[in-house]
């Protein structure tokens, strides 16, 4: 899915190429058009003009109760310059060690932290035992691992949450009963710092579509490079690090990409398992929590925006850096070729 | 050593390390399965078994007398060398002396055991109980809170089926300046964060007066979106242009094409799609959140096992029984069409 971003733009049209083509062509362009129009309607409504609404917004001081029709009263800067010195947003760095309650922005990246390697490797190393061939039922495996990725959210985050619940969960009464004393056993989500591993084990069940598609990579290499590489004599090692990783790199990148853009919109479990509240102390009140409480709750629209354009901003400059990075270790076979 | 036993222990080794993984990995599924199951009492008493039970209690009298675990040694009329352990019905309480019935063996009627009862376990037997499946059922209003889940799972997945078909077929068989650059804009907007449409988004839909009914959830869908998209689109393309041509020949106009030539090769992928669909209105949780809770009555699924955090913070058998009816019906459909699953999730992740 990602080829088609990391490979050239493709060119915008002239006016003139257009007014050239033949009354076949154009009718082909008129047809195409008109196919795509159910989507080319639908972005420009629900996405491109309520982009350019939340920018507007951030330059101007709107409640919701003032409606979005009211008399805008520009503010300039004013937005962004509270933003910079916002304490709980944090995303000036001068916040990041000196204030007291974390800031959301440091605690969106330090969950990241976290939650990205595993992310990454617990479906590669689950895609990579899939791929055993020393594997009996692999079909039976795959569909297993798999499952529980179409558990509805809520749902999967209260049986986890039953699971590390402190009291009755089965986690603790395990290690409970293999000895460990009984203010040893960790208060998981209750606890500042087991918060955050206690949303990564209840993300672990996401981990079903990114192992499929890591597989199917795996599949795809071709045979005849691991036999090259046995006649080679190249050890196992050597063999995963110069064809298997090479071959399954543009499916790496695609679930690294992902994952760091979902990370950095990451609050709907915050918001289920401790109401959106930051418990304990603050640790979860994750940046888009906080983006989504200033104006749901705040109704404060013109810096919940400013907020929003903060973060597409953030997250449009990784993409664009982690795209710039594609070349050095993302192989296209099909680029190669061509 | 023999290669093929080599072969059958790296085998038996590698199956076991996965099987233990699943294991793990579906532990949960236990979980809810066995706390659905048990009373209150049994998760508020210290050290009651995983598994749901109850404690036994035997009607002695027309009284209801609870049941030790009592070492029959310390009994008058027992042999007091034996060690064995005997469930007795206590009849009479005291501090140093008890009187015991054993049920079992009722004919040799009551009889004192010299042990403090306060010391004495209490026997465990499998007692699964369903009464937390009818209390959420009727709390919640389940069959309405199924019947809002698959009205929107539905209306939704006409719209996104039949405007990613049209759409994705625009984009594989049509060619025309700029059809690339659109592709590109529409599979960047896979990466564009929600939180930076949803503000005038709201309030337009606020404006309006529908917050607090389907349209705001409902109408997007009916505008395509670029994973069913490419999902299509990628389908499309590998269907070969001959039988398109051919009817073009015989006068047949794009629209006919579509749904005479290319509709009917595609079914795969349109129950992918279909399947894919239905799991994310099941599990379509914020949404809801931001344009329904004020409106109980149209709450998915989803959405009211959330309320029970809330509800129920205390009582984990409830939370764990509503757990079950909202995971039971995705499950099934996932197991009744796990192929189409796996292809689709291949397609988009390998294709690129």
């Amino acid at each position: 899915m990602l080829e088609e971003l990391t490979s050239k733009l493709p060119k915008l049209p002239t006016l003139a190429s257009v007014r050239k083509m033949s009354p076949i062509s154009r009718k082909e362009m008129n047809n195409g058009l008109l196919f795509l129009s159910p989507w080319l309607f639908g972005f420009v409504a629900f996405t491109l003009l309520p982009m350019l609404a939340t920018l507007f917004f951030s330059f101007i001081n709107l409640n919701i109760t003032d409606g979005i029709f009211s008399t805008p009263k520009f503010v300039g800067l004013d937005n962004y310059a509270h933003l910079l010195k916002d304490p709980q947003a944090g995303v000036s760095p001068g916040f990041w060690f000196s204030s007291k309650t974390p800031s959301s922005f440091l605690i969106t990246i330090k969950f990241a932290l976290y939650a990205l390697p595993v992310g990454i490797f617990a479906p590669l190393l689950l895609a990579l035992l899939m791929n055993n061939r020393h594997l009996k039922g692999q079909f039976i495996f795959r569909s297993l691992f798999y499952m529980p990725y179409i558990v509805p959210f809520v749902a999967s985050v209260f049986l986890w949450g039953g699971m590390l619940n402190t009291e009755t969960g089965w986690i603790n009464r395990l290690l409970l009963s293999m000895g460990m004393a009984k203010d040893a056993v960790p208060q998981w989500a209750n606890d500042v710092n087991w918060v955050y591993p206690t949303y990564v084990i209840m993300g672990i069940w996401g981990i079903g579509n990114a192992m499929l598609i890591m597989l199917a990579g795996l599949q795809g290499v071709p045979t005849e490079l691991y036999d090259a590489a046995k006649v080679d004599g190249a050890n196992q090692w050597a063999t995963f690090w110069s064809i298997t990783f090479p071959m399954i790199s543009p499916v790496i990148f695609y679930n690294l990409t992902l994952n760091i853009i979902g990370l950095f919109q990451y609050f709907l479990v915050p918001l289920v398992v401790n109401n959106g509240t930051g418990r304990p102390g603050g640790a979860t009140l994750f940046y888009n929590l906080y983006l989504y409480k200033t104006f749901f709750t705040y109704q404060d629209m013109s810096y919940g925006s400013t907020l929003a354009w903060f973060l597409f901003v953030v997250i449009l400059v990784i993409t664009v850096l982690l795209f710039s990075t594609a070349k050095y270790w993302v192989y296209y076979a099909a680029e190669a070729r061509s | 050593m023999n290669r093929k036993i080599l072969e059958g222990i790296n085998s038996t080794f590698v199956t076991v390390v996965a099987l233990s993984l699943v294991i793990v990995f579906l532990s949960p599924f236990a979980f809810m399965m066995f706390t659905s199951l048990k009373t209150r009492e049994q998760i508020s008493v210290v050290g009651a078994p995983i598994w749901p039970a109850a404690q036994p209690k035997f009607t002695y009298d027309g009284k209801e007398q609870d049941v030790f675990k009592v070492p029959v040694a310390q009994c008058a009329g027992f042999d007091a060398n034996s060690t064995a352990i005997e469930n007795f019905a206590l009849i009479k309480k005291g501090r140093q002396e008890s009187t015991f019935v054993d049920p079992n063996n009722l004919d040799k009627g009551e009889f004192v055991c010299t042990v403090s009862w306060r010391a004495l376990d209490r026997p465990w037997t499998l007692s699964p109980t369903w009464a937390n499946y009818t209390e959420v059922w009727n709390t919640i209003d389940y069959l309405q809170k199924l019947g809002n889940t698959a009205f929107y799972a539905i209306v939704t997945m006409l719209g996104t089926v039949v405007s990613c078909i049209l759409v994705a077929y625009g984009f594989a068989r049509f060619r025309f300046p700029g059809r690339d650059l659109l592709f590109v804009v529409l599979i960047s907007t896979l990466f564009l964060p929600g939180a930076v449409t949803i503000i005038p988004t709201y309030a337009f839909w606020a404006k309006l007066g529908l917050v607090g009914t389907w349209f705001p959830l409902m109408i997007p869908h009916f505008f395509a979106n670029a994973y069913n998209v490419f999902l299509f689109r990628q389908y499309f393309m590998t269907l070969p242009r001959e039988l398109d041509e051919s009817a073009m020949m015989d006068g047949a106009g794009p629209l006919r094409i579509l749904w005479s030539i290319i509709i009917p090769q595609s079914y795969p992928v349109i129950i992918a799609v279909v399947v894919f669909h239905i799991v994310f209105a099941w599990n379509d949780y914020f949404g809801p959140v931001i344009y329904l809770s004020g409106a109980p009555d149209k709450w998915p699924i989803s959405y009211a096992l959330s309320t029970f955090n809330g509800i129920y913070g205390a009582q984990p058998q409830l939370i764990q029984a509503g757990a079950f009816m909202a995971v039971i019906l995705p499950i099934i459909l996932f197991f009744v069409a796990q192929r189409f699953f796996i292809q689709g999730i291949v397609v988009t992740g390998v294709e690129k």
